[in-house]
């Protein structure tokens, strides 16, 4: 062997150049997208795949599309306990739990004593949680990170879908959706 | 006035880089050699003057100067004064000078200093210097001046954001910075060989010292910087893949991957292309990081200054200099290739391996990290987090710890497997032995925190051996420092792996009086108290820590509450023995009165911590060792030619 470089090197050399353009132009890309990163769900308006997920927590109860015909709306919270933005969401969804919405939680790609360390650190405020091992439920209502939140009208459809964490300034929005869904 | 020196010097200091880059491109010309004389001295100047204005910056700071905009932003009278003078850094421009700075003072000691290079190659190293300071120049001084002054003098300073109010983070950055800087230099110096095609043992000498000073500070950044995590986000964890973190670790791994093929190229002369090549992407590593972490491009739990302005005129500047400098790469690289030649089983091929290894695991950790801006383009939102990093990254650094334990006994060149078969048996045995231990008395802990202690455990021993059979007294500094570094690692392997397969937690709602227990240590909450701080008030709880049966140890964790500006920080309480640490959060306050308290005994953390600064010392050691020697030979060259110069006066 000699050094890892051919003796004449060809193409290859050009490479790492050609790896940082497309850095860059990846880059470009996320400086310059539009403000309003919104991405309208196709799932908006269509009622919640049939699912039924088994309990991710020891003291929560699992999770069924069932558990959304009650009449009453919900937010839908789609988290991981390795996600660093849904520890940062956790106040919110506290205020909001205590101030009366119902919470469902659906952990993505989780373990049980991961999730329950996660729920002991940053608080507890979902009502069920269901554990979607594949993301099965995940992809099936649209979302493909975490964390989402999506408001659930009484009769199980989807009327909006939050992507990114909720921060202290969308929790106007949230409750709004809530109530818009609620009539 | 003060301010307007400042600003002064800083505009002074930039005219002169302008001309350093200008004199050192037509000394490189042909019939332009008069002009390299400007050089050196210009960069000494350079470095001097943009010296005075930071610390004209450092003064407006610790008087708290409100007339100034960028102190009333970020400081406030009542600060305590270590805060004051982090103040100075802890902000964007502030940061931006304090890079500018370190970089002209490099600068103007490799001007001072450097004596084994070729004239041309060091005139072409100090004009890079310049055009890349060039850049953070025009940075400050067009669209970030640290010494803007406001119309009207600010009544009082807006305060620092809590989070940085800590000792720790206080010195973080520059640390991390010193690093990133003298990765500037090794890149400059990068461009300056390849620009006069001098890609060689002594390109190599005179790069490593500062590759090596660069290692050792991002080292200490990152040990710090896991530390500081660690205790103020109250999280109880020390490494959370977060973008910021990823961003010093970046560079930290080209340069550990740099360190290693540069001692290749200064001993052997192998590895040419390559060497420059890892010169090169270390400092786009450090400026890619810079970039993530100021754009806010990605989210980030401690991102701060961000701004997407200033990522656009950083991202310029990675254009230039990072594209500029791999497009010369593919130009020149062909015609430094050439080196010596080695066996498959040598040393330098085991080199090779942990660059190779080094390199996958930046790689996936780049990827990783941009992964949530690349679903993004396809109209997804992704967080990518440890399922990923965690056994992804094992693939490459498991091996890795394998190669770093055979390599240093491998002999350069050539070797025989069977030289080395009954050394690393002991060291192969003892990760056997561990392993089955770790399944039998500790069943159900996951796979990669057992490998990892088996591994550790392994590795400990056998980063011991080149010591074997050399008399330790004669023995050379660089090799201790190489002993001491990767018996660190090992360390810090161990400890990371104890702490995630033994930790435990427990969540209490407690009264005053209350009893918990975590792990092996019994806890009594005696007392909440509100205390007050220079610029906060807090909650303090006592609590009393036993051991087993040992004697109580108290300890005071507080939730304080900042006023300028407002804002909440978890002060976790620590106690630390030499099996492991115990770690409290004091929480809030329930309905029923009780208080949420959360307390975690984690086996052999500290062990983390450790050997994070026995790999810097080993770093420390290394640099040392190749200071001396370059000392000593100086010297002695310089005597050999005293001597020369009478004998030819004798004659």
């Amino acid at each position: 062997m000699t050094a890892p470089q051919p003796k004449k090197p060809g193409l290859a050399i050009w490479l790492p150049l050609a790896l940082f353009a497309g850095f860059f132009v990846l880059v470009i890309w996320g400086l310059v997208r539009p403000a309003d990163r919104e991405v309208a769900s196709a799932f908006i308006g269509k009622p919640l795949p049939q699912f039924n997920l088994e309990a991710a927590s020891a003291d929560r109860p699992g999770l069924s599309t069932a558990d959304f015909k009650t009449g009453k709306p919900k937010l839908l919270n789609v988290f991981a306990s390795w996600c660093v933005p849904c520890a940062i969401e956790s106040p919110q969804l506290a205020t909001l739990a205590q101030s009366g919405v119902e919470i469902d939680g659906v952990a993505i790609r989780d373990r049980k004593d991961d999730v329950a360390r996660f729920l002991a650190t940053n608080g507890n405020p979902f009502a069920r949680i269901g554990k979607d091992d594949l993301s099965e439920v995940q992809l099936g209502i649209g979302s493909s990170g975490v964390p989402e939140t999506f408001v659930i009208d009484g009769k199980g459809v989807i009327r909006y879908q939050h992507i990114g964490e909720i921060r202290a300034e969308d929790m106007d929005l949230i409750l709004r959706k809530l109530q818009e869904a609620g009539q | 006035m003060i301010a307007e020196i400042g600003l002064a010097v800083l505009w002074m200091a930039a005219a002169l880089a302008v001309l350093q880059l200008f004199s050192g491109i037509s000394a490189l010309r042909p019939g332009g050699k008069a002009m390299g004389g400007m050089v050196r001295p210009l960069a000494v100047m350079q470095g001097a003057l943009v010296a005075v204005s930071f610390l004209a910056l450092i003064d407006l700071f610790l008087e708290t100067d409100l007339s100034v905009k960028l102190v009333a932003e970020n400081s406030h009278s009542m600060k305590p004064f270590i805060f004051k003078l982090a103040g100075t850094w802890g902000n964007h421009e502030g940061s931006m000078l304090l890079w500018v700075t370190i970089m002209a003072v490099s600068g103007g000691i490799v001007a001072l200093v450097e004596k084994r290079l070729r004239e041309d190659t060091l005139i072409a190293t100090l004009a890079g210097q310049a055009f890349v300071s060039l850049g953070f120049y025009a940075f400050l001084l067009l669209s970030s001046n640290p010494f803007e002054r406001l119309a009207e003098p600010a009544p009082e300073g807006a305060g620092l954001n809590p989070l940085l109010q800590d000792i720790g983070l206080a010195f973080h950055p520059p640390t991390l910075y010193v690093g990133y800087v003298g990765l500037s230099v090794a890149f400059s110096f990068a461009i300056g060989a390849l620009v006069t095609r001098d890609v060689g043992p002594a390109f190599a000498r005179a790069m490593r010292p500062w590759v090596l000073g660069a290692w050792i500070f991002l080292t200490v950044g990152i040990t710090a910087g896991s530390y500081w995590a660690y205790y103020t986000l109250g999280w109880g964890g020390w490494w959370f893949w977060d973008p910021v973190e990823n961003a010093s670790l970046m560079p930290w791994l080209a340069a550990t991957a740099l360190l290693h093929s540069v001692s290749v190229l200064a001993s052997r002369n192998a590895l040419r292309a390559w060497t420059v090549m890892l010169g090169v992407i270390a400092f786009s590593m450090s400026m890619i990081g810079t970039f993530l972490v100021r754009s806010g491009i990605l989210t980030s739990v401690h991102a701060f200054a961000v701004d997407p302005e200033r990522g656009s005129f950083i991202l310029a500047l990675l254009a230039i200099y990072i594209g500029g400098a791999l497009a010369l790469f593919g130009i020149r690289a062909s015609t430094v290739t050439e080196g010596e030649r080695f066996s498959l089983f040598s040393r330098e091929a085991s080199l090779v391996w942990n660059n190779v290894m080094l390199c996958g695991t930046l790689a996936i950790v780049l990827l990783g990290t941009l992964y949530p801006l690349m679903t993004e383009a396809f109209g997804a939102k992704v967080s990518v987090g440890p399922p990923y990093f965690n056994p992804v990254s094992a693939i490459f650094v498991l091996p890795m710890m394998v190669v770093m334990a055979v390599g240093p006994l491998l002999r350069w060149r050539k070797d025989k497997p069977g030289r080395i078969t009954a050394t690393v048996a002991v060291p192969a045995l003892l990760t056997a032995l561990v392993l089955l231990a770790v399944v039998v008395f500790a069943p159900g802990i996951r796979v990669l925190p057992m490998l990892g202690i088996a591994v550790g455990a392994g590795l400990a021993r056998a980063s011991l051996l080149p010591l074997r059979g050399r008399n330790l007294r004669r023995t050379p500094l660089s090799v201790y420092g190489m002993v001491v570094a990767h018996f660190g690692i090992a360390v810090a392997l161990l400890g990371a792996a104890a702490e995630s397969a033994f930790s435990t937690e427990r969540l209490a709602a407690m009264n005053v009086g209350d009893t918990q227990t975590v792990g092996p240590i019994t806890i009594k909450l005696l007392s909440i108290e509100p205390v007050a701080g220079p610029n906060w008030t807090a909650l303090e709880a006592t609590v009393s820590a036993a051991y087993k049966d040992g004697a109580p140890v108290t300890l005071h964790p507080q939730a304080r509450t900042f006023t300028s500006p407002p804002g909440e920080r978890t002060e976790s309480a620590l106690h630390t023995r030499w099996n492991g640490q115990l770690y409290a959060v004091l929480g809030n306050e329930g309905e029923d009165g009780r208080w949420q308290m959360r307390f975690w005994w984690k086996p052999f953390v500290p062990l983390l911590w450790l050997g994070g600064l026995l790999v810097a010392f080993g770093g420390l050691l290394a640099l040392l060792g190749r200071v001396a020697h370059d000392v000593k030979r100086l010297r002695a060259e310089g005597k050999i030619a005293y001597r020369n110069s009478r004998k030819e006066l004798l004659k």
